[in-house]
């Protein structure tokens, strides 16, 4: 799994740090989004997951090891 | 924040790309059903149940078109997946000029413009450039740095609660005062200038205040605000408006966000605090389920949120032709999402109209969605999930003090919730 982030639209609403706090985290200054680890270890996959989809800005996007990846993904 | 009743907004109201159901052909529907009127009145009994025609509605087409009182014709959204993609779709305006109130009591066409610092009535740029100036100060790591101060404050009003009864107004004497005081702490209000503070978000809350009346209240808060403005530039202090002040910010803006933000954070959380707590009493089991495992409390605080969606209503405008669930919305055409309706959509939450504490209430709308999702959600956050257990573990006998229906229900607000809750418990 590959995570990429899109500052412009993030509006820092901070679900993905309140989510996947392992993976993403808020700027302390702007509270823009932060990418932890842009390749999470496979634990953390289904709560990245979980924030991508949950994300109201679709600033974050999930792709998938094989390509067939998508952004964003549907909740749950 | 008079407009909060329409779209309660960036603290609250609803959006999304990815929501399924955009890609069918419009005008799919053979004959278009007649305009309805938003339902507004909730059945007797069920204080807590949006008003019943709306799950008809979403059941019969989740986007349809709306008759509003004005005599404009747009549409309603009720179904969970369209509501958040039109929360989510840049091409629906927030801004108020360009709406038309779905609740009755407005000027007929459409609204005056938002006033400045008011982010709820606004669109990119000038929204884009106001939330980043605030965002970072309601991080999630920032609100949970306050979890102590929240459970002082919580605990010294619980004290003073069984000092001062049985029988005591639970939203007198701690679900209105416990947000109250954390907003005005934050923001830096001082401690002689809070009650003049609260009568004017009093009236913002008022029953019987006009629309008049709450935006004369909402520029006196706002004046208040900019009173303070100078002093925090001469001597900051350890509080958001002194931070703010060493931004590019005017004063005009600064005092207008610090009115915005008091008036938001005090009708919100406390509205959730006290219909909470009548939601938790009438339902004993899931009270006890919280008090036996305070974990609990994170997913109960969402699962509140879902089902009560206090800010239940919400509009945002069309800026172009839109192709949305089989319907062709045309520009200018106001969209009233009933949140309330989407938080209850079965499609997304199986036995919705359930109160179950150990569901997974993710994804509700509560704080709503896409750009203008709330701001302060990471604080009511942290309010709730200190003041939830902590009342009924306090309280283990806490109940209502009068029968259920005789509990004045805020019905007529743009956000919903109770007046008074009497409530009474067994001393040691
Ligand atoms: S959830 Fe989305 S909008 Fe909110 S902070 Fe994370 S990336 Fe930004």
């Amino acid at each position: 799994m590959h995570l990429s982030i899109d500052r412009d639209r993030c509006i820092g609403a901070g679900m993905c740090a309140l989510t996947a706090p392992e993976v993403f985290d808020q700027d302390a200054e702007d509270g823009l989004v932060v990418l932890r680890t842009a390749a999470p270890p496979p634990g953390l996959h289904a709560g990245a997951r979980l924030a991508a989809g949950l994300c109201p800005a679709a600033a974050l996007t999930v792709t998938e090891q094989d390509g067939a990846g998508s952004s964003p993904p549907g909740e749950q | 924040m008079q407009h909060e009743q329409i779209a309660p907004s960036d603290l609250s109201a609803p959006s999304d790309l990815s929501a399924p159901a955009t890609g069918q052909t419009a005008h799919q529907a053979a004959a278009q059903p007649e305009p309805v009127t938003l339902p507004l009145t909730r059945a007797a009994g069920c204080p807590f149940d949006p008003p019943a025609e709306l799950a008809e509605l979403r059941e019969q087409q989740p986007l349809r078109p709306m008759r509003y009182p004005d005599g404009h014709v747009g549409w309603l959204a009720t179904g969970h997946a369209v509501t958040r993609a039109i929360a989510a779709d840049p091409r629906f305006s927030s801004r108020y000029e360009l709406l038309r109130l779905p609740l009755p009591g407005g000027p007929p066409g459409p609204l005056p413009p938002a006033q400045i610092g008011d982010l709820t009535g606004i669109d990119a740029p000038e929204h884009t450039r106001y939330r980043r100036l605030l965002a970072g100060k309601f991080t999630v790591r920032r609100m949970r740095l306050l979890t102590e101060r929240v459970e002082q404050i919580t605990a010294d009003h619980l004290d003073a609660m069984e000092r001062q009864g049985p029988v005591v107004d639970l939203v007198q004497a701690f679900a209105h005062p416990v947000p109250a005081l954390m907003i005005c702490e934050l923001l830096g209000v001082p401690q002689s200038d809070r009650a003049g503070f609260q009568e004017h978000a009093a009236v913002l809350s008022s029953p019987d205040a006009g629309l008049e009346a709450q935006m004369a209240a909402l520029t006196a808060l706002t004046e208040c605000v900019g009173e303070l403005v100078p002093a925090k530039r001469a001597h900051p202090t350890d509080d958001l408006l002194s931070d703010l002040t060493t931004s590019e910010l005017t004063d005009e803006e600064l005092a207008g966000i610090g009115g915005f933000l008091l008036a938001a954070g005090l009708d919100t959380t406390a509205n959730m605090l006290g219909l909470g707590t009548f939601a938790l009493l009438s339902h004993p089991e899931q009270a006890a389920a919280l008090r036996a495992d305070p974990g609990l409390a994170d997913q109960a605080v969402e699962e509140l949120l879902r089902y009560l969606s206090i800010a239940h209503t919400g509009v945002r405008a069309a800026l172009e032709d839109v192709e949305l669930d089989g319907q062709l919305i045309k520009a200018g055409d106001t969209v009233t999402v009933s949140v309330s309706a989407a938080n209850r959509d079965p499609l997304k939450f199986p036995d919705p109209d359930t109160l179950d504490l150990q569901r997974k209430a993710t994804g509700h709308l509560a704080f709503g969605h896409g750009a203008h999702q709330c701001l302060g959600q990471q604080l009511a956050r942290v309010e709730m999930r200190v003041a939830f257990p902590a009342l009924f573990r306090r309280f283990p006998t806490l109940r209502l003090a009068v029968p259920p229906e005789d509990v004045p229900l805020r019905d007529a607000m743009n956000i919903h919730g109770v007046y008074q809750l009497p409530v009474t418990w067994d001393k040691e």
